[in-house]
């Protein structure tokens, strides 16, 4: 499911080199280290962030920060975020990332490790770009490449 | 070279062996097949923190499980942590075991998480060891100057 606009997109790789940039937020450590290595191995630049504030706080997003702050924004092609994480889920933080009028359009993939129907339609009527399930394989994140690629 | 040969039919026998009996399944495979020339440690670093990160949340569990009024939901939020990591990895019957540890949370038994907790502790010990001798073949073969084998 698309959602965002392909003028958008083009305007922030015109910005970037050929790889994509993408914040990937979990709190489990090995499952960090595995989802940078993926993406990496996709050519992709990867800033990872422990849970859903720091994220924010990356994006200059947080309540604290105001919008002048220097943020990372305009650098990031695409959101990665684990759903179950404590403090902030990745619904909720896919929810204040939709409110963001500056990155509202980033596609943000949901990853779980429980298959819950309900938990899926919950992020994608939020606007999420696609849920998965964990583990993630190679073949996952290059297809998700793909699309933010086009 | 007959040393590299023998290492690698013995490293093949050994992993073979981890698949057939459970202890570890395809994500392992995932796994080695992201360890490259640009990144020769991969696959050790990995393990190296679910080793440091399961021997944490083990002593997490058993604190928890001693407090005089348990948190069930703290001991659920660990397993869940404990389950997911050993996923990521490819250790299914630590895995396995955490996920029956799982329902003891949601039941609030406490008695049926405490005999979840010893059988987490002693499939996660097992694998560890596994995982350690397999690690020192690969680093055997390396050291006799040969190529650790392509299993897919």
């Amino acid at each position: 499911m698309e959602t965002f606009a392909s003028s958008s997109i083009s305007r922030r790789m015109g910005a970037s080199s050929d790889e994509p940039h993408v914040l990937a937020v979990d709190d489990n450590l090995v499952d960090r280290k595995l989802v940078e290595k993926l993406l990496k191995r996709s050519s992709c630049k990867v800033t990872t962030a422990e849970d859903g504030l720091r994220a924010l706080e990356y994006l200059g997003l947080a309540s604290h920060q105001d919008g002048s702050t220097n943020s990372n924004c305009s650098k990031v092609n695409m959101i990665i975020t684990d759903y179950c994480m404590p403090g902030m889920t990745g619904y909720e933080l896919l929810k204040k990332i939709k409110e963001s009028s500056i990155m509202k359009d980033v596609p943000v993939v949901i990853v779980s490790s429980e298959n819950i129907p309900t938990r899926i339609n919950q992020c994608m009527e939020e606007g999420a770009q696609v849920f998965m399930l964990k583990p993630l394989k190679h073949s996952d994140v290059e297809r998700l490449r793909c699309q933010i690629m086009q | 070279m007959e040393i590299v040969a023998k290492l690698q039919k013995q490293f093949m026998e050994f992993i073979s062996a981890l698949y057939r009996e459970g202890f570890l399944d395809d994500q392992f495979l995932q796994l080695q097949k992201l360890q490259d020339e640009s990144n020769p440690d991969f696959v050790f670093e990995v393990v190296s923190l679910f080793f440091e990160d399961s021997e944490k949340l083990i002593n997490n569990l058993a604190a928890a499980l001693q407090q005089p009024v348990v948190d069930f939901k703290q001991v659920d939020s660990h397993v869940h942590q404990f389950k997911g990591s050993s996923s990521s990895i490819g250790a299914q019957r630590v895995k396995n075991a955490c996920m029956a540890f799982k329902s003891f949370c949601e039941e609030k038994k406490i008695e049926g998480c405490m005999q979840c907790l010893q059988h987490v502790k002693h499939e996660y010990f097992l694998v560890k060891n596994k995982l350690e001798t397999l690690l020192r073949l690969e680093q055997q073969i390396l050291a006799a100057g040969g190529r650790i084998p392509d299993l897919s």
